[in-house]
């Protein structure tokens, strides 16, 4: 499956760093992030629909060269395997027997098993938490406080929210120009340095404000990784309005601090 | 020793405590007096700080007993302690809810109900030490058994583990089991501090995935 983003770009876009997903999501939340997105009722999934955009996500992020998972391509497998099973007519001879499950039972199953805890993890969360709202005298240095928010209510965004975000600015790009092949020189180093002095100068920065109407194609994509770069080493927080808002960019982390990490684990 | 004055020196011992202060531990130190009054003059502590309107109050957290602030006056606390650390993330949060509910548990129980690799979330929850290795499960390949820690019921200020919002649906798949688990060596409960646990190397080898331990239904229906 083509995604329409990258139809242009083919191969030779060859990105500097393999950006490791390890820490980010798997393929479950990316279903449960597709269907509350499409607003689909769980348990009468259309796996046609699913199945295709779900496939496009994974494109994309192949696309990107973030390291896909294997169980992100299991999970893809299993999405066809479903949908040719769907396809298939209920055979009549069978009838009398048991009634066969529906293809998708087990999927769901395990769909809604993690939904429950997910729910269960905001419900931890949302308590008051030590260092967050309750204090005691000091004897944790390194605890789970965070800096006030004013988007706290709405939380964190998921890799997914970003791939969205970040597709949204590629469409919007103008229609295929020459594109100027300027030497400059992009490297994913050097865009977070450049995103981390903007962060260390204000309080907070914009997802949009990362890119302009003349951002290259490929720029954006740098940029992209190294926000997924900074994500990965926590030298920045992501959070999102409301569901499929304005997403913004904190850093817990101080000029000082944060140019130490970069040098040290940035190669 | 009349109760108000025990009531100071409890006062006095769960100030100077780091970590929230065990009845065992006040009765190791007060002698003589039993956990029913204890309990009794901790109860009667807690009701006189919420008449009293005080910044801080005594609360029942990870089986101990603490002094914390208000959650009304947060605001002006991080004010004053500028506190950057970072939070957690959705997955390590979620990792974390598992483990909490369905301990003791090995990481193959964690990756199938999350379908995706845990071990670089299993190792930052394990430095955060909200997690702790509590044995390994007596199946071929030995894999590790997790488990929360106390600095977990502490920063989600629950009182112990049955503290825990209650996880629908869930009971009707039985308590935890805890059969076949081997235990590491006792720990210092008695102190009621968390010991730095250094994740044994291999915590994160491959190679305990390998093991099936039980007849659990594959991964997939492929």
């Amino acid at each position: 499956m083509e995604s329409p983003l990258f139809y242009r770009e083919p191969e030779q876009m060859e990105l500097p760093l393999k950006v490791r997903l390890e820490t980010f999501e798997g393929p479950l939340d990316l279903l449960l992030y597709l269907i509350k997105k499409n607003e689909i009722d769980i348990y009468d999934i259309p796996i046609s629909v699913i199945t295709q955009q779900y496939l496009e996500y994974l494109e994309m992020m192949k696309n990107l060269n973030l390291d896909v998972a294997g169980e992100f391509l299991l999970m893809a497998a299993t999405l066809l395997h479903i949908k040719s099973k769907m396809l298939l007519p209920a055979t009549e001879e069978e009838e009398g027997e048991k009634e066969e499950e529906d293809p998708r039972a087990e999927l769901v199953r395990r769909l809604l098993e993690y939904q429950r805890f997910k729910e269960a993890a905001q419900q931890l969360v949302k308590g008051p938490l030590l260092d967050r709202e309750v204090f005691v005298r000091s004897f944790f240095g390194d605890s789970l406080a965070e800096k006030e928010r004013e988007e706290k209510v709405s939380g964190e965004v998921t890799l997914f929210d970003l791939l969205e975000a970040m597709k949204k600015v590629l469409e919007a790009l103008p229609e295929e120009e020459f594109q100027e092949i300027s030497a400059e020189h992009l490297n994913i180093k050097d865009k977070i340095l450049h995103i981390m002095e903007r962060l260390w100068e204000g309080d907070s920065m914009l997802f949009s404000d990362l890119y302009t109407a003349s951002t290259s194609r490929r720029e954006i994509v740098v940029t992209f990784l190294a926000l997924l770069e900074l994500l990965r080493l926590r030298m920045i927080r992501v959070y999102q309005g409301e569901t499929f808002g304005t997403i913004r960019i904190f850093s817990p982390v101080g000029p000082e601090e944060g140019r130490k990490t970069i040098e040290e684990r940035i190669p | 020793m009349e109760d108000a004055q025990l009531k100071e020196v409890l006062e006095a011992l769960i100030f100077v405590s780091e970590t929230p202060l065990t009845l065992d531990r006040m009765k190791e130190v007060l002698g003589g007096v039993s956990k029913r009054d204890l309990q009794r003059l901790l109860a009667e502590m807690m009701e006189e700080d919420r008449k009293s309107g005080r910044g801080i109050h005594l609360v029942e957290v990870a089986e101990g007993f603490q002094f914390r602030t208000r959650p009304e006056h947060a605001d002006w606390v991080r004010r004053l302690k500028k506190t950057k650390s970072t939070a957690l993330s959705q997955p390590s949060l979620e990792t974390l809810a598992i483990i909490a509910y369905r301990q003791p548990v090995v990481r193959m129980d964690i990756e199938r109900i999350r379908g995706v690799d845990s071990g670089g979330v299993l190792r930052n929850l394990l430095e955060k030490k909200l997690i702790k290795i509590i044995g390994k499960k007596d199946v071929p390949g030995k894999p590790l058994v997790y488990g929360t820690s106390k600095k977990f019921l502490e920063v989600f200020g629950l009182k112990d583990l049955a503290d825990l919002p209650t996880l629908k649906d869930l009971e009707s798949l039985g308590p935890p089991s805890t059969e076949g688990l081997l235990p590491l060596e006792e720990e210092g409960q008695t102190t009621g501090e968390e010991k730095p646990e250094e994740p044994p190397p291999g915590a994160d080898e491959p190679e305990e995935r390998n093991h099936e331990p039980t007849a659990e239904a594959p991964k997939d229906p492929l």
